[in-house]
């Protein structure tokens, strides 16, 4: 049962031949079996999930109205506040601390019927690209469990990968949906900034952050996207529009005549052999069913990381200047006689990792006066040249493709002590954030000189997040067709498995 | 080396001010949430997820603030941006849960306005032009209460408890550009400017204006040069002034403390400084020598703020008079005496007398009722005067019935009880209670003659030429009549029957 997609197993669920509370503890008891060797997540609430999934039960024997995905078990990033349940976006800062309220999110989630079973593993406050910054130790990709899954949503893309959840959410400020998506042989959606409230989200960058879904298929990844995406008040920067039509799109999958842009920037030098070999196939089976591939000159996208590595620093080392033990969370240092400023530095020092202080020095430093034009102000012009060359981009093709990430999954410690190299692993996902478009991540197949999944990444202009999922979902059905049988089930099995 | 004296100052050095006001909003709500803003809830009992900045929560402009905002800037003669955004200024500091407050910075929403202000002096009155550099929008911040310790200030405290009801409530802080040429007036020019923009506020009905209880605050810059220099001397920064006539003194002591040192050949630190309510001196705060980086950038979780310039006419036509212009004509349309305009503007019931007078009421009569009478029941009651259960067009129609006849001042101040105890209007307190004049010269008659043959002495001693006597002879008539008759045509009968002119 675990092993079906999330439609399959709406479509049991609708059918009565399961129930949700079934469904659960399938996916509870198989949490238990291998989360012990994966560590996907952080907590996980059983007791919650349960009594959620009976209440939809009920509410489904009742006759009533749910949504398409009532009753799914879903894993959530520890980044979005869930009231009751503890939430620490991988931080030991916020141990302990269990949120009084609901992000959007969740309350959309809950109002669904979706079940929640727990919180997933994450680089701390999101910064990272492979779980290992996590203050809780990292997570291990379900595929080789030496190596990393990505990140920074790397507890969700391995939870899904793993079957732990057939659905889960992640947030993406840089990649952090998409790049573990490619490493663990999933689907991952960032949807365009601010289809999606941001409100209870743990904020790592406020202009960059945005959550989206994980599926094993693109049509899940659909059904959970047009669930939890949606105008809110609460947030202003939330777009005030209809959700674009995924599932529809999703379901229809056809690239026939359609222009498909492959950006000069992101391919050939500085990408692993096998992802490049995939990537190129991926564009051949795309042509095979009458897309025009077409090349696209993004010149800006050269300055992409530099101007990333400036801004998500400047607004996180703001973001964080709460986390000061006045108020929740950690508070280290209170000894009689402590001033304020000295137990907030105690706590600071204590609470946070290496990387999240190396991100908030940088940024303290790029928003100081006299540096602030220089290194702030270039970047926001930056930014700006990268929106031009997608207009650009975008007056010549429907959609953009590269690959997801440069390489296949790396080993743990591999690259953790060289920041350069980890950052470099979003060269491709990060121009998506700039520019607050939408992206996608779907599997195109194993590299050859690994056998680990590679990343085929497609993106849309803002508002157009339908257009990934009907070139995905295109693309899937070919690559299923000539694969025979889903990437996953080429994945080893896991010790524990039943 | 003893303090200069005030005259001694001024004959040596030219002060030039700069006035930051900060005014909180009287909105419902917070300025980026839903908590309520009353002042002096149970302490942490109007917070949410937002204003107490827990992890993942986000704030959303208070559209009411930013329209409280627009109509400041109209009336101080400012430029509203098209386009101006929020910025986050950091700092550390426990009464701050976000440890940034969300403010503006190089894009206020209002900018370039000036404000007229009127000082009397020994010449007469003289006009200054303050120039206001910028209006913005910003949040409070919660208040801390540093306990033990011997100043009540953080440094020396045993524990300090912190009250995040104010955090989030919408300041806007008014920032004039420097002030140079007030001379040996910027002391009095200072206070007239915040007097002025206090009254231009409370007119607008955008904010309590209590300097009392902090929802108008001060901040004072005091600099010297030496006459005739073009050089801007080292300012101080006074904050904690906290009433007008604080303002003055505040000033007034940092141009001496300033000339002491100068005359000294010291220098004048660059630094924050409290007033001291108690002996009107100033006590070093914070040293600004080395200027705090603040590290503002435009706020990622807000965006742009956007006045359609139709709104912003539509606001423009809304703006009532200038309180001081206003001021002006009421003074000479009633021909109202320098002293009684001073005593309608401290009771705050101009206008209320206006909107009387608009009833068709007599100026003076209207001002008469209003500042007397009802002011004093008013004050026996120890309530504002509106808070009274009377209104304009009650006491309006007490005028009328006076000027007809049918009531006398003496019947009137009952109907005026009648009134605010409930019973109605005038007419109805009148028919209720029965109150009539007695205009019957026979009933009036037969009272005098009552009262003559009970006082048979007094009536003696008036009848003699002893006419203050009358006074006890009519006052015993009109206890007789019930209060009800003329005491004049009282007076007139009386001293016709007794047969004195």
């Amino acid at each position: 049962m675990i092993r079906s997609t999330a439609a399959q197993m709406a479509d049991a669920l609708a059918k009565g031949e399961t129930t949700s509370v079934e469904l659960t503890q399938a996916h509870l008891d198989r949490i238990a079996a291998v989360d012990g060797q994966v560590k996907a997540f952080l907590h996980v609430d059983s007791a919650g999930a349960l009594a959620q999934a009976k209440d939809v039960d009920a509410r489904r024997a009742k006759g009533e109205k749910l949504s398409p995905i009532a009753g799914i078990p879903l894993a959530l990033k520890d980044v979005l506040a869930q009231k009751g349940v503890p939430t620490t976006a991988g931080s030991k800062i916020l141990q302990g601390w269990l949120p009084p309220y609901d992000s959007t999110v969740v309350s959309t989630l809950k109002a669904a019927g979706v079940v929640i079973m727990g919180k997933t593993n994450m680089d701390e406050f999101a910064m990272g690209s492979s779980t290992e910054n996590s203050g809780y130790g990292p997570t291990f990709n379900p595929w080789d469990l030496t190596r990393t899954p990505g990140g920074s949503s790397g507890g969700s893309a391995a939870a899904v990968s793993a079957f732990e959840a057939p659905l889960a959410i992640g947030s993406d400020t840089g990649g952090s949906i998409r790049q573990p998506a490619a490493l663990t042989g999933i689907v991952g959606v960032r949807p365009t900034y601010g289809a999606v409230s941001r409100f209870g989200l743990i904020a790592y960058s406020s202009s960059l952050d945005q959550a989206g879904p994980f599926g094993r298929t693109v049509l899940d990844t659909a059904l959970l996207h047009e669930v939890m995406a949606g105008h809110d008040v609460k947030d202003a920067t939330s777009i005030n529009a209809p959700v674009p039509a995924v599932v529809a799109a999703a379901k229809s999958g056809d690239v026939k005549g359609m222009k498909i842009g492959v950006i000069k920037q992101l391919q050939g030098e500085g990408y692993q052999k096998g992802v490049q070999t995939r990537f190129d196939e991926s564009l051949q089976v795309l042509a095979s069913l009458g897309a025009e591939i077409v090349e696209v000159d993004c010149p800006s996208f050269e300055y992409a990381l530099a101007a990333y590595y400036l801004i998500a620093p400047s607004e996180c080392s703001s973001n964080l200047a709460r986390f000061d033990a006045m108020r929740y969370g950690l508070r280290t240092g209170d000894v009689d006689g402590a001033s304020a400023e000295a137990v907030m530095s105690a706590t600071r020092d204590a609470g946070f990792g290496r990387e999240v202080k190396r991100r908030i020095i940088l940024g303290t430093y790029a928003l100081s006066s006299g540096y602030y034009d220089a290194y702030y102000g270039s970047a926001q012009k930056i930014r700006t040249l990268i929106i031009q060359d997608y207009a650009k981009a975008f007056t010549k093709a429907d959609v953009l493709v590269s690959p997801t990430a440069p390489t296949t999954a790396y080993k743990i410690g591999e690259k953790v002590d060289d920041p350069m190299a980890m950052y470099l692993g979003d060269v491709a996902t990060i121009p998506v954030n700039l520019a607050g478009i939408c992206g996608m991540s779907l599997p195109a197949g194993l590299a050859d000189e690994d056998n680990l999944p590679v990343g085929f990444q497609i993106m849309a202009p803002a508002m157009q997040d339908q257009r990934l999922y009907q070139v995905g979902a295109a693309l899937e059905a070919a690559l299923l067709t000539k694969w025979g049988a889903p990437i996953l089930s080429k994945a080893p099995e896991l010790k524990g498995a039943k | 080396m003893a303090l200069p004296t005030y005259d001694e100052v001024i004959a040596k050095w030219d002060p030039v001010l700069g006035l930051e006001v900060h005014v909180e909003l009287n909105t419902a709500s917070k300025m980026f949430c839903s908590c309520a803003t009353e002042f002096g809830g149970a302490p942490n009992t109007q917070t949410c997820p937002v204003c107490l900045a827990l992890p993942g929560a986000l704030p959303v402009v208070n559209e009411k603030a930013i329209e409280s905002t627009i109509l400041i800037g109209l009336a101080l003669n400012c430029k509203i941006a098209p386009y101006s955004r929020f910025a986050r200024k950091n700092y550390f500091y426990p009464d701050m849960p976000k440890n940034f407050q969300i403010s503006q910075f190089d894009e206020p929403i209002c900018f370039d306005g000036y404000v007229d202000v009127e000082i009397d002096t020994e010449e007469g009155p003289k006009q200054f032009r303050i120039e206001v550099e910028r209006v913005h929008m910003e949040e409070d911040t919660g208040k801390s209460l540093h306990v033990g310790g011997a100043t009540g200030r953080i440094h020396g405290a045993d524990y300090s408890l912190l009250d995040y009801n104010r955090a989030g409530i919408p300041l806007v802080e008014i920032v004039t550009k420097i002030v140079p040429g007030t001379g040996k007036y910027a002391p009095e020019v200072a206070k007239a400017y915040v007097a002025e923009l206090r009254d231009i506020l409370r007119g607008l009905k955008v904010s309590d204006v209590k300097m009392e209880q902090g929802s108008l605050r001060c901040d004072a810059n005091v600099s010297l040069k030496p006459i005739g220099s073009d050089v801007l001397g080292t300012r101080s920064e006074t904050k904690n002034v906290n009433s007008l006539r604080s303002v003055e003194r505040a000033i007034r002591g940092e141009m001496i403390r300033h000339a002491e040192l100068l005359n000294d050949g010291k220098k004048v630190k660059q630094e924050t400084r409290h007033f001291q309510e108690d002996t009107g001196l100033t006590r070093s705060g914070r040293s600004k020598e080395q200027a705090e980086d603040y590290r503002y950038f435009p706020d990622p979780d807000l965006v742009p703020v956007t006045p359609a310039a139709s709104w912003i006419e539509e606001l423009r036509g809304t703006l009532p008079e200038r309180p001081s212009l206003r001021r002006k004509r009421i003074k000479e349309e009633w021909n109202v005496p320098d002293k009684e305009m001073e005593a309608m503007i401290n009771a705050d019931v101009l206008d209320i007398v206006e909107a009387t007078v608009l009833l068709g009421a007599d100026p003076t009569k209207a001002r008469t009722w209003w500042l007397g009478e009802i002011s004093r029941i008013a004050n026996d009651q120890n309530i504002a005067v509106a808070e009274l259960a009377i209104t304009p067009a009650d006491v309006a129609e007490l005028v009328a019935l006076v000027a007809k006849g049918e009531l006398t001042d003496k019947l009137a101040r009952q109907v005026v009880e009648g009134v605010i105890a409930g019973e109605g209007k005038p007419s109805d307190v009148v028919a209720k209670r029965g109150i009539k004049v007695v205009n019957d010269d026979g009933a009036l008659m037969a009272a005098i003659e009552k009262v003559c043959a009970e006082q048979a002495e007094t009536a003696e001693k008036v009848r003699g030429g002893h006419l203050p006597a009358a006074g006890a002879l009519i006052g015993a008539v009109m206890k007789e009549t019930k209060g009800q008759a003329d005491a004049a045509r009282v007076r007139e009968l009386l001293l016709g029957h007794l047969g004195v002119q």
